[in-house]
């Protein structure tokens, strides 16, 4: 889902300080350090990276712009490999069996069963191809807020953690309470009253 | 400033308190006050509402065109709160449908209004900036809506506020 959707869903975050230094640069080359990295020979279950929002499959971070009007304008993108416990429990069924037949065995111990299933998952990610999934990012660095086209948790925590590690900004998600500190124009007498405030039963 | 995982979950409550504020401010027609002139906001085809007993959760979703009112008042009744709600936001010629998330202050299935059709790679900018100014009306309304409810809430002018929404609510 993404913002040229008919249909979007939006999470808001706040960017807590400011970049010393030309933000144009310093984010292209986090942008630059952190963009995806195509390949299919990996173990992991997720591979993430920033990816150009023109182009999905190849960023280009050198040579094509990412600023629109006052805003940067990327993408997140996200390919997990999903292998179905079905398949887990076949593959597993065969190695176990496999492993009983070369060591004349019945069973095989705790650990053992261990070593097996990280063996199989470990061949099957190799196997499978992973999905890619795309969520644009839209920074608005004047007003220090960063807009993210998804809501879900999983994606949110993997925007975060790559956020920070690519441009050494702490994020602040915006919700009930963040939003009345921080974007709600209230006075300091007004918000030192927010940390005392208690759930309203409207119920008689 | 408050540890935000700490203040996420203390004070959710605040979220869903500005939807419960918000449906009635649309309902009693109190919203014309605070939207701009010739502005207008709806409820759209969906109020979810959640109540916590001691170790569940209930959970009663009001869909269709005209969500049943009655029946939400049934939820408040029994100590239930407004946990999302979907709005249609009306501005001159324009309009906007979107889904407000009370614990988070999410938005869901934004429809912005029409910006006509991508025909070539060159109106993609053209478009996105577009989309961009779209968005930034409907947060500045969501800022600028929960800025006058939140000043309301810290202020003793709340207890007026809920004396009127019970009213409302057993009418």
């Amino acid at each position: 889902m993404g913002l040229l959707s008919s249909s979007v869903s939006i999470k808001r975050y706040y960017v807590e300080g400011k970049i010393q230094e030309s933000p144009l640069g310093f984010i292209k080359r986090g942008l630059i350090k952190y963009s995806f990295k195509e390949t299919e020979d990996t173990h992991s279950e997720t591979i993430l990276g920033w990816t150009s929002f023109n182009n999905h499959f190849l960023p280009d971070f050198e040579n094509t712009a990412f600023v629109l009007g006052d805003r940067f304008l990327f993408s997140l993108r996200i390919d997990k490999k999903n292998i179905s416990s079905k398949i887990i429990k076949k593959y597993l069924y065969f190695e176990t069996i496999k492993r009983l037949k070369e060591s004349g065995r019945r069973y095989l111990a705790a650990e053992e069963k261990k070593l097996v299933k990280e063996h199989v998952l470990s061949l099957l990610l190799l196997r499978v191809p992973a999905v890619p999934n795309v969520y644009d990012v839209v920074w608005n660095y004047e007003k220090s807020m960063v807009y993210l086209f998804s809501n879900n948790k999983s994606v949110n925590e993997d925007f975060e953690t790559l956020f920070q590690r690519s441009f050494n900004s702490h994020l602040i998600k915006i919700f009930p309470y963040s939003e009345a500190e921080i974007l709600s124009g209230m006075s300091d007498q007004e918000r030192d009253h927010l940390p005392n405030l208690s759930l309203t039963r409207f119920t008689e | 400033m408050l540890d935000p995982s700490i203040s996420y979950y203390r004070y959710a409550f605040l979220g869903c308190e500005f939807l419960t504020w918000l449906w009635y401010s649309v309902s009693s027609s109190h919203i014309n006050k605070i939207l701009n002139k010739g502005d207008s906001l709806e409820i759209g085809n969906k109020i979810v509402f959640e109540r916590k007993t001691n170790d569940s959760i209930e959970k009663i979703t009001i869909k269709g065109k005209e969500p049943d009112i009655e029946e939400g008042f049934v939820s408040l009744k029994k100590g239930s709160v407004v946990k999302e709600i979907n709005l249609i936001y009306i501005s001159g010629e324009k309009e906007w449908s979107f889904t407000v998330n009370g614990e988070n202050l999410s938005l869901s299935n934004i429809k912005t209004p029409d910006v006509g059709f991508i025909e070539s790679k060159d109106d993609v900018d053209g478009f996105a900036l577009e989309k961009f100014f779209l968005f930034d009306v409907l947060f500045s309304l969501l800022d600028d809506l929960f800025g006058k409810f939140i000043k309301i809430r810290v202020s003793d002018k709340w207890f007026g506020v809920v004396s009127d929404i019970k009213k409302w609510i057993h009418s």
